[in-house]
């Protein structure tokens, strides 16, 4: 049962994402992408993880998103246009992505996975607060700061220049 | 009487024992699960249908008319009526659009508004499932709602359109983060996600009675995410024709029409779980088939405010709407957040009994808001025009 699902889900997350890069319509792109990001919600879901999973959803799918599909509406009139995919870079890119992909699949099939048989979705999500706020509250400071950088350069580029 | 005093519950369970002795167990409990499903979708249809006749009615009140009174006694066929008329007009599409964003739209609206239901508590024991996130579900799965919105906006290929779905994520956006930190209150003070838990930690004390002001900014919040008056700038009719729905007729409109009505519904069902107690009230231990009763009057009467408020507000300007959300809204809600796990920490340190601590809480809310109430009028009254009778006056004299 399990396995049916995992396929099913797999399916749906490769199919999208191989939608978003071929797609020649960026609009559809992007939708093809929240299927993706979906898509992997669900994967968070079936290794119980239900936290992640609905995180995932609420700033991939909720924010992210969004947030490009209203950048490609607002910045170009693409209701008829077909853009094209790729530049002359493709070769480039392509090699660099299968170089990750080789070095992802090396890592995770050579690595040694332990394996907790206790019962870990009970009450791990207290624990997740705590652990950030007390063990992991600097990287989580720091994670913060550099979104605020990034939201105070929006500002400067967006604000208008004084006369 | 022990099966009637649980009648909804018992009923349920009786079906599902009946159903084990002829099926296989998989296969009982996968029949029991989609009749849920449907059981659930049509309950909340037949809620669509009773709350637009209700807001017609009541808004024809406070206008002082009648309302619809046509159709059957006191007019309560018309829903059918006003259904029948949707599903047997014709499907436009424009020849320009985008066939299949367009036509996907309307059935991701519904299912974005239907979503949410898997988790919620509509009485004791009377809900599809109890996940230990529910609130982080019930606010991610709002923002497909987006999405559909965005779909339709552009999927129609018409300027108004188009314009509608901007600023529905513009609102959406705005007034998802206080929301958010609103129900981050509520979860601090339960200490828990689930919406079940949720409804069992204010079994003694009712939650707006420690946060009245997080109630009300959800409220007002809420009625902003469900594209509700005097919110409703996606679809003003006297700006952008219909906003996102102008090019849809026939069935596709009514499915935005259903997810608009089946997001107000879970707005103020939402409101009641974490603020109002959900399915508890006086009795229900004794007869558990009164929550279900408790739980739909509690949601009823923050719909009716609903309504109230689109009789009598007038709509706001987008630029209105949005500072509204980002310079009063979202401070309140941070100061609020932070005032009340303050609170809280204070009152488990030292150790005061329940009573006293609630008693804490509805200070530092109380104090709140009065700070709040005094900035805003000292801020805005600097602004505000001189008022009308002012002006006259000068004419008179």
């Amino acid at each position: 049962m399990l396995q049916a699902i995992f396929i099913v889900l797999s399916v749906i997350t490769l199919g999208g994402a191989v939608a978003v890069v071929t797609n020649k319509n960026v609009f559809h792109s992007a939708l093809f992408l929240v299927v993706v990001l979906v898509g992997v919600a669900g994967l968070y879901l079936l290794l119980e993880a239900p936290f992640i999973a609905m995180v995932q959803v609420l700033i991939y799918v909720g924010a992210i998103s969004t947030l490009i599909i209203f950048a490609i509406m607002l910045t170009r009139r693409l209701m008829n246009t077909h853009q094209r995919q790729r530049n002359e870079q493709w070769l480039l890119s392509a090699t660099v992505c299968l170089g990750l992909l080789l070095v992802l699949v090396v890592l995770i099939t050579q690595a040694h996975w332990p394996v907790v048989q206790a019962n870990v979705s009970e009450g791990s999500l207290p624990r997740l607060g705590q652990d950030l706020m007390e063990r992991y509250v600097l990287p989580l400071e720091v994670a913060a700061v550099l979104l605020l950088a990034a939201l105070i350069g929006a500002i400067v580029i967006a604000r208008e220049r004084m006369p | 009487m022990a099966f009637v005093s649980d009648l909804f519950v018992n009923s349920w369970n009786w079906i599902a024992v009946q159903l084990a002795r002829f099926l296989p167990p998989w296969a009982a409990e996968l029949v029991m699960m989609f009749a849920g499903v449907v059981v659930l979708i049509a309950f909340l249809l037949f809620m669509v249908m009773l709350l637009t006749l209700l807001e017609r009615k009541v808004v024809a009140r406070i206008a002082d008319r009648i309302g619809p009174n046509r159709v059957g006694p006191f007019g309560i066929l018309q829903p059918l009526a006003d259904t029948l008329k949707l599903i047997i007009k014709e499907n436009t599409e424009p020849a320009q659009a985008d066939h299949w964003v367009f036509r996907l739209a309307p059935a991701v609206a519904v299912t974005a508004a239907l979503m949410p239901y898997a988790v919620i508590p509509l009485g004791r024991g009377m809900v599809g499932t109890d996940i230990n996130v529910g609130v982080l579900y019930v606010v991610s799965i709002s923002s497909l709602t987006v999405i559909a919105i965005l779909m339709a906006g552009w999927g129609g290929c018409n300027k108004y359109s188009l314009l509608g779905g901007m600023r529905a994520v513009a609102q959406m956006f705005s007034f998802e983060v206080p929301l958010a930190l609103c129900l981050a209150s509520v979860v601090l003070l339960t200490g828990s996600l689930s919406l079940v838990s949720i409804t069992e930690a204010q079994r003694e004390l009712w939650l707006v009675l420690v946060q009245p002001v997080g109630f009300l900014l959800y409220l007002l919040c809420g009625i902003a995410e469900a594209n509700r008056s005097p919110f409703d700038i996606p679809e003003a009719e006297s700006e952008l024709v219909a906003g996102y729905h102008t090019e849809y007729s026939g069935v596709r409109f009514a499915f935005f029409f259903m997810a608009e009505y089946i997001n107000m519904f879970t707005v103020s069902a939402m409101a009641t779980i974490m603020f109002l107690g959900g399915w508890r009230g006086p009795f229900v231990d004794q007869l558990p088939v009164l929550s279900v009763v408790y739980f739909l009057l509690k949601v009823h009467f923050l719909v009716f405010l609903m309504f109230w408020f689109r009789a009598t507000f007038p709509r706001l300007r987008i630029d209105q709407l949005l500072s509204l959300s980002w310079k009063v809204l979202l401070p309140i809600a941070l100061a609020n957040l932070m005032l009340t796990a303050l609170a809280d920490k204070v009152a488990h340190r030292a150790g005061l009994s329940r009573m006293a601590s609630a008693g804490l809480l509805l200070g530092s809310n109380l104090v709140l808001a009065g700070v709040a109430i005094a900035t805003l009028y000292l801020v805005y009254e600097r602004r505000r025009a001189p008022s009308l009778s002012r002006r006259y006056e000068i004419h008179w004299h």
